[in-house]
Order: structure tokens, then C-alpha cells, then sequence
């Protein structure tokens, strides 16, 4: 009796193999690899320096004018009564700022725009099971409506908790998050944001620029900054990228390490997949185990 | 003994106060669903833009996966091994993927916002997305399942088609129509058979594989990158203990004398597949130094201690056990043990390890989403309390009956 069990565990174990030894063959390297080839070196990004933002949400208004939602007066945006509680981007602004008290100069406080990071490397089109999100030349991460199925798979996925979703419509609810005015800049026009942006806290260019113009700010300004440009390395490179005076944890932002997005889960899904090997070579492998198991059954009738 | 029984359809009264009380249930759920479809998700459930899945996704759809595995690790048993004398519980166990699947079906449906484009997977594909595999498996694994319990319906009704009113004109043809079935079937069902295990095990790990793109947002005492791994093995341990709670409580249901001498033969498997999968989940909490989350005391560490231990540990130490084994109390305790065990991993991965940078409050689920989950499981129970007793699928003794041999998904 004890035998036979050992033997079927064997078995069992044996199909097991089959399956996972996809899984065996993961390596982090190929996780880096991911889509890296499709970005253009010259894919545009905003640099937001938080040192110069005055929190007069103007961005919110435009972003809210552009995309065709009610924004209402511009003046209501000056009321400051919104900071005492953190908000996040919803359905009908895609943009929120916020505020942080300042210790170093109180009188100054800190304001922190939040949109979409547009990840070089998205773990919402990684995700996406319909394959409606995709990551433009541009930079911009942008999604197919028409194709949504509304999974809410991005929203699990995202690292910066970034989509949001019509949770109060019975018919057609949709994902909605920033896209990066892509419709506007692909007439060579600003991203709303940053056209209106009245302190120039918004910088709009070739992504590489931006890196090359904050790290001469960090130069030559090493009192007013930490030396972080945060969204240069995080999950593989965002679009949009950040400067600050102090640490950026305290406002809030994830911590993230330099891994893309999407992690291993598509190196997993292509282990286990790895051109159908796996399945197939399991297929067989079952196949066999049948063939030889059926054939003795036959055998015992003889014998019995 | 095992030579005279034979799956024949069941013969009981239908409604019972147990079942009545059942059918209210289902009753109140699908109400709370009618309003979900009429006024959206935001209605019904406490889903928001911090907590976009809530127990439609971590029990009807992760939990429903991983305890229909009764019906692939049967028939792998059964049909591939070719074990004949758990021939007997390979149709009940198919009977209920059948039914689990479906309801993971109805669960997704129930879940995503559009549930009317529900098939654009089949169309729009992204390889990259362990869901797309989920889902497109599932859909491919439903398939396979219906094919499998065709024989039934063929051995059910074949030569015996008496169709009421006017359809009596299709009578013969119809007839004819299963008994090319049934012969057809019988030469290629050993392609369904093995495409079904082969389907599960891709589908049951890739579940694993949905959360892990969640990354910093899942609590380390869950997130690992052999996810994969650990639900294909909780769901071949989770198989049989499924199939025995089921058989059990289907025999006293009906007042059946249980099939004990097999459910205990079966249950010697489980404790060793038990321990398979608790020493990958101790291997991997080592390998990755998660342990040392379970000294903070919070909701994760209790959750997740009270998983590993009442559902993992104390049931491993009962199947090892032959007095549990060789005793039907004993037997449907340690299978409820395990069930709740992969019940309970599969709401922890998917709502309790999930947490997000931003929130307002925790998730808590909805009297609604409480309701719909509970409407589900009850119309499963009623739909499987009346397949059995339409189609031969329990096998009960019968005189001068002879059991088949060879695929006994197999008609007349």
C-alpha cells in the first residue's frame, strides 16, 4: 500500500516538473529586457520641480477644460480649504495637487502635482488582459476605450495607484486616468498642464533633456534640492519626473525600486508559456502515462 | 461490492427544508445582482478606485478556480492513471468543475464593468497579461468540461428521447444525433481528458501569477515570485478533499450509504500532496526571510498564520493519520479543513495581502457583494442536487449491474 502511494506521489511529481520547468528557467535579466526596444530615445516627458510650485491648481482647471469636463470658475480654485485633505486624480480631473507643511520654511509650503507617471515600462499595459493600453513613441501611455472590458486589472497593476473607474454608471463605465494631452501635443501643442502653468513648474521636452536640465539644477542649486530626481529610475524610468527639497517620501510618493513595472509576472507568463513548449511537452507526457497505465490495467484483467 | 454499482440517476423529493432555505438565499442574491446590472458595480459593492477587486474576484472567481480542481485531479487519476476504482467519483467530481467553472464564468461576468464585451479576449490578445491567460484557459477549460459530461447526457437519454407536444416529429432524429455522440465521443474523449489536466494546471498557476504585478502593493508575506507555483500546488491538494466533502455530503443528503472504502483509499494522497505544497510555501517564506512580518501582530500575520495552520498544518496531520482516515467524521472534517485552507489563501492573496499607497478606509464587502457570493454558492448546490437526480452520475448499487472499465465517460 505505502509503495504504491510513493510511486503515484513520483507521478505526480513528475507532471508537476513539466509544468514548472518554465518557472526554473527565470532570470531577472530577461524581466529587464521587457519592450525596452519600441522607446524612442527622443520620447517626451515633464519635469516637475515642486520647489516652484505655488498650489494655485490652475493645471487642475485646464486639465478639467481640456479633457471636456465642467471646470467651473477659475477663481474657486484659489480657495486653499481643498489642501486640508489629500486628494487623489478621479474620474473628471486627472490631475490633483497637494499640499505638505514645509519645516525648513514654514511660510512655504510644499505642493505636489499628481497625475499619471506614464511609466517607460507600464504595468497597466502589461496587464491590460484585452491589450487596450499601449505606450506611445511619444512617452505617452494612452488606452482604447472600445476595448475595455472594465477588469480593473490596470488599477491592481498600477505601482502609483494611478487609473480610476466609473463606478456609479451601469452601461459603459470607463478607465480614466491622464493620457498626457496626447491629442494636443500631437498637434504641437503643450499638455494642458504645462501650457497653463504660470510659474513654469511644469517643463515639457525630450525626456533626456529633462534629465540633463535637473541635474544642473541639482548642481547648481545643491541647497534647494535633494539630490533625486524621482521618476528617473523608478520601475524602469517614468515620463514624468520629479525634483524636491526634501525627502520624497514624505509626500507621499511610493517607494519603488528600479525593477520595471510589470516585475516578473510576464517573464513567469512567458515561462510557462515558452512557446508552448511546456504545455505541449505536458500534453505528451500525460499522454504516455495514460498509454503505458491503460495497457497494464489490460494486463492485470489478463492475469486476474 | 464496487462490482454492482452503477451511476444511475437519483431518486429523492427534491425539496427538503434545507434546500428551501437554500433557495431563499439564492433568491436574495440574485436580487442584490438585478441591482448591480441595473445601477453598476458602485451600487451593490464597496469597490472604489483604492480597492478595485473585492470577493467577486478573490472568492467566486480565485477560490471557485481552485476548488473545482477535484475535477481535473480526478480524471487524471482516474482516466490517466487509470485507477478504476475511483471510477466511481469521477463523475460527481466533474459534475462540480462543471458548476464551479460556470459560476467563475457568471462571477466575472458579475465583476467587470462591461460585462457585455466579455468576449473581447477571444479577439483582442495580450500575451503579456497573466488575466488574458486566466481567462482565455477558463474559457477553453469550460469548454472541455461540457464536452466531458456529454456522455452523460448521452447515456441518460439515448433510445429514451420523448420529447413533449409538436417536437415529437424530432424524436428519432434527435436520437440518432446522441448515438453518433456517444460513438464518436468514446474514440477521441482520451484528447478532452488530457487537454482538460493539462488546460488546469496552466490556468491554476497563472491565478498565481495575477497578483504579482501588483508588486510593492501586496504584503510580502504573499508576494513571491513562485506564486505559480503555490496555487498549482494548494489546487492538487485541494482536489480530493473537495471530491470526499462533496461525496459525503451528497450520501447523507440523500440518505446513501457513504462510499467510504474509496474515500478513504483516495484520501491516502492528500497528506503527502499536502506536504508538497506546505514545504514550497516554508521553503519560499525562508528563501525570502518573509517570516519576519509574522512577529508585527496585524490583520496579515493573524490572517496568514490562521491559514497556514488550521488550514495546511493540522488537516496534513489528520490525512496522515489512518484512524482520521479509516473514519467518515474524521475524513470530512480534515477535507473542510483543507477546502477553508485554499478558501481562506485564495481571499488573503487577493484582498487581505492587497494594499494599496493611498486609501481612505479599508475594504470591507458589501451586504450586496456578501449576498451575490452566497446566491452563487446556493445555486450551485440547487443546480447539482438536480443534475444528479436527472443524470446518472452518483454511482449507488444496483443488482446485476457490471461496471464499465476503460473511460467510463462513456454512454450505453
Amino acid at each position: 500500500m505505502g509503495k504504491q502511494t510513493r510511486r503515484d506521489f513520483l507521478k505526480v511529481s513528475a507532471a508537476l516538473g513539466g509544468t514548472v520547468a518554465g518557472l526554473s528557467a527565470l532570470s531577472p535579466k530577461e524581466a529587464k529586457a521587457a519592450d525596452m526596444k519600441n522607446l524612442s530615445e527622443d520620447r517626451m516627458g515633464v519635469l516637475v520641480d515642486t520647489t516652484v510650485c505655488i498650489g494655485c491648481r490652475r493645471c487642475e482647471w485646464m486639465c478639467k477644460k481640456t479633457h471636456g469636463y465642467d471646470a467651473g470658475d477659475i477663481e474657486t480654485y484659489s480657495d486653499e480649504e481643498v489642501f486640508n485633505k489629500m486628494r487623489r486624480p478621479h474620474n473628471e480631473g486627472y490631475t490633483v495637487v497637494n499640499r505638505y507643511d514645509n519645516p525648513d520654511q514654514p511660510y512655504h509650503p510644499i505642493n505636489v502635482k499628481v497625475q499619471c507617471m506614464h511609466c517607460d515600462q507600464p504595468a497597466c499595459v502589461s496587464a491590460c488582459i484585452v491589450g487596450a493600453f499601449s505606450k506611445k513613441e511619444d512617452g505617452s501611455v494612452i488606452w482604447d476605450t472600445g476595448m475595455c472590458i472594465g477588469c480593473r486589472y490596470c488599477m491592481v497593476a498600477c505601482p502609483f495607484q494611478i487609473p480610476t473607474f466609473e463606478y456609479d454608471k451601469a452601461i459603459e463605465p470607463d478607465i480614466r486616468k491622464c493620457d498626457f494631452c496626447h491629442e494636443r501635443t500631437a498637434e504641437g501643442l503643450l499638455p494642458g498642464c504645462v501650457e497653463i502653468c504660470p510659474v513654469e513648474a511644469l517643463t515639457y521636452g525630450k525626456r533626456r533633456d529633462l534629465i540633463a536640465i535637473a541635474e544642473k539644477r541639482m548642481e547648481l542649486y545643491p541647497d534647494r534640492y535633494i539630490n533625486k530626481i524621482y521618476g528617473h529610475t523608478e520601475v524602469g524610468g517614468t515620463s514624468w519626473m520629479y525634483m524636491a527639497s526634501r525627502d520624497f517620501h514624505e509626500f507621499d510618493f511610493p517607494k519603488l525600486k528600479n525593477n520595471p513595472a510589470p516585475g516578473v509576472s510576464e517573464s513567469i507568463q512567458h515561462g510557462i508559456f515558452a512557446y508552448f513548449v511546456p504545455p505541449i511537452a505536458l500534453y505528451a507526457l500525460l499522454g504516455g502515462i495514460m498509454w503505458v497505465s491503460k495497457n497494464k490495467e489490460k494486463k492485470h484483467g489478463e492475469d486476474e | 461490492m464496487e462490482h454492482n454499482l452503477q451511476p444511475i440517476p437519483v431518486k429523492h423529493k427534491y425539496f427538503t427544508p434545507g434546500v428551501i432555505f437554500i433557495a431563499i438565499i439564492a433568491a436574495i442574491g440574485m436580487t442584490f445582482l438585478l441591482g448591480r446590472f441595473l445601477f453598476g458595480l458602485g451600487a451593490v459593492t464597496n469597490l472604489d478606485n483604492f480597492y478595485p477587486w473585492g470577493i467577486w474576484i478573490g472568492l467566486d472567481v480565485a477560490a471557485g478556480v481552485a476548488l473545482a480542481a477535484g475535477g481535473f485531479t480526478t480524471a487524471a487519476l482516474g482516466h490517466i492513471w487509470h485507477r478504476d476504482k475511483y471510477e466511481v467519483l469521477v463523475r460527481p467530481a466533474l459534475l462540480t468543475a462543471l458548476l464551479g467553472y460556470t459560476f467563475v464564468a457568471f462571477g466575472v461576468f458579475t465583476d467587470i464593468g462591461r460585462w457585455y464585451y466579455i468576449w473581447h479576449p477571444l479577439i483582442m490578445w495580450n500575451g503579456n497579461s497573466a488575466l488574458f491567460e486566466v481567462g482565455i484557459c477558463v474559457m477553453f477549460y469550460l469548454t472541455v468540461l461540457y464536452i466531458e459530461f456529454l456522455p452523460m447526457v448521452t447515456e441518460r437519454f439515448m433510445g429514451k428521447v420523448n420529447l413533449p407536444g409538436f417536437l415529437k416529429a424530432f424524436n428519432k432524429i434527435v436520437d440518432k444525433i446522441l448515438h453518433v455522440l456517444d460513438r464518436t465521443l468514446n474514440k477521441v474523449m482520451w484528447i478532452f481528458i488530457i487537454a482538460g489536466v493539462v488546460l488546469s494546471c496552466l490556468h491554476q498557476s497563472s491565478l498565481g501569477t495575477l497578483m504579482i504585478i501588483a508588486g510593492e502593493k501586496m504584503h510580502p508575506l504573499w508576494q513571491t515570485p513562485v506564486l505559480p507555483l503555490l496555487f498549482l500546488l494548494s489546487a492538487f491538494s485541494v482536489g480530493f478533499p473537495m471530491v470526499i466533502m462533496e461525496s459525503l455530503t451528497a450520501s447523507k443528503s440523500f440518505g446513501m450509504k457513504p462510499e467510504k472504502e474509496v474515500l478513504t483509499s483516495l484520501s491516502r494522497f492528500v497528506g503527502p500532496l499536502l506536504g508538497v505544497y506546505l514545504a514550497a510555501k516554508l521553503g519560499d517564506m525562508f528563501i525570502r526571510e518573509s517570516f519576519v512580518y509574522l512577529a508585527e501582530i496585524n490583520t496579515a500575520s493573524i490572517m496568514f498564520t490562521v491559514e497556514m495552520v488550521i488550514g495546511v498544518i493540522i488537516p496534513l496531520r489528520m490525512f496522515l493519520s489512518p484512524a482520521v482516515r479509516e473514519n467518515t467524521t474524521g475524513l470530512y472534517i480534515a477535507s473542510m479543513l483543507v477546502i477553508f485552507g485554499v478558501l481562506l489563501n485564495r481571499f488573503n492573496n487577493f484582498v487581505i495581502a492587497y494594499d494599496p499607497p493611498y486609501t481612505d478606509a479599508s475594504y470591507f464587502p458589501s451586504v450586496g457583494e456578501i449576498f451575490v457570493t452566497l446566491g452563487f454558492v446556493a445555486l450551485e448546490i440547487l443546480l447539482y442536487r438536480a443534475f444528479v437526480m436527472i443524470f446518472p452520475i452518483i454511482s449507488q448499487p444496483v443488482k446485476g449491474a457490471i461496471q464499465k472499465a476503460k473511460y467510463a465517460i462513456k454512454g450505453a
